[in-house]
């Protein structure tokens, strides 16, 4: 493994040409897919979104408030506040085990998450 | 565009296959003597705004595989604020000999 180069990170993309909105983006009960994005293979960078959630559906069960992202704090340059939101999904597919029924909740922040609805989870090149 | 490399990193490990049908481990026990000092050496760090605890796990999430697993947790904390200083300037390699 090579050092880290200074002031350089792999920090999650944004979504192209979509600042951070103030407003939550994603009501109580929507569909979201949690970005099937790998930054940690890119270089140093602090994700907080579980790897075994990239890619996969849940329901948003409420937003916890606007923080600011641990990614860039990690880094420690500014931080702009993204919206965190508790996130539901059903657990026996996520670890090959468990009950119809079982649930994992886990906390993830607005732009690790993108409307399930919508087909693609290309990166932007 | 090749498909993305889902190796999760070392320190993401939840659902990993080697901790299933384990014991718990119950380590409730409060730091030693060299945890202890760690800590201290770290707060006294924040109150001088010289680290923040986000990039103290940074720092350990940066720390090769192999020695990771080796080290103990606050022996990962030491090496964490190690880097941070040294990226810093704080102190250098010299004086860390």
């Amino acid at each position: 493994m090579t050092p880290p180069a200074e002031g350089t990170s792999a920090a999650a993309a944004d979504p192209p040409g979509q600042p951070a909105p103030a407003a939550p983006r994603f009501p109580p009960g929507a569909r979201v897919r949690v970005r099937d994005d790998w930054p940690e293979r890119r270089g140093p960078c602090h994700i907080r979104t579980p790897h075994y959630l990239r890619g996969r559906v849940g329901a948003v069960e409420r937003a916890l408030g606007r923080f600011p992202n641990p990614e860039d704090l990690a880094f420690a340059r500014p931080a702009p506040e993204r919206t965190l939101y508790h996130v539901l999904f059903p657990q026996p597919p996520l670890f090959a085990e468990g009950r119809p029924g079982d649930d994992v909740l886990v906390e993830i922040f607005e732009h690790w998450l993108e409307p399930a609805d919508t087909a693609t989870t290309e990166q932007a090149a | 565009m090749s498909e993305p490399d889902r190796t999760p990193a070392t320190h993401d490990m939840g659902g990993a296959q080697r901790f299933r049908c384990t014991p718990v481990e119950r380590d409730e026990e409060p730091p030693d003597e060299f945890g202890r000092r760690v800590d201290a050496l770290r707060q006294l760090l924040a109150q001088k705004k010289l680290m923040t605890v986000d990039e103290l796990r940074r720092g350990i999430e940066s720390i090769p595989e192999d020695e990771y697993l080796a080290l103990t947790y606050y022996e990962r904390w030491l090496r964490s604020i190690t880097t941070l200083m040294l990226e810093k300037g704080v102190v250098s390699a010299e004086e860390l000999r």
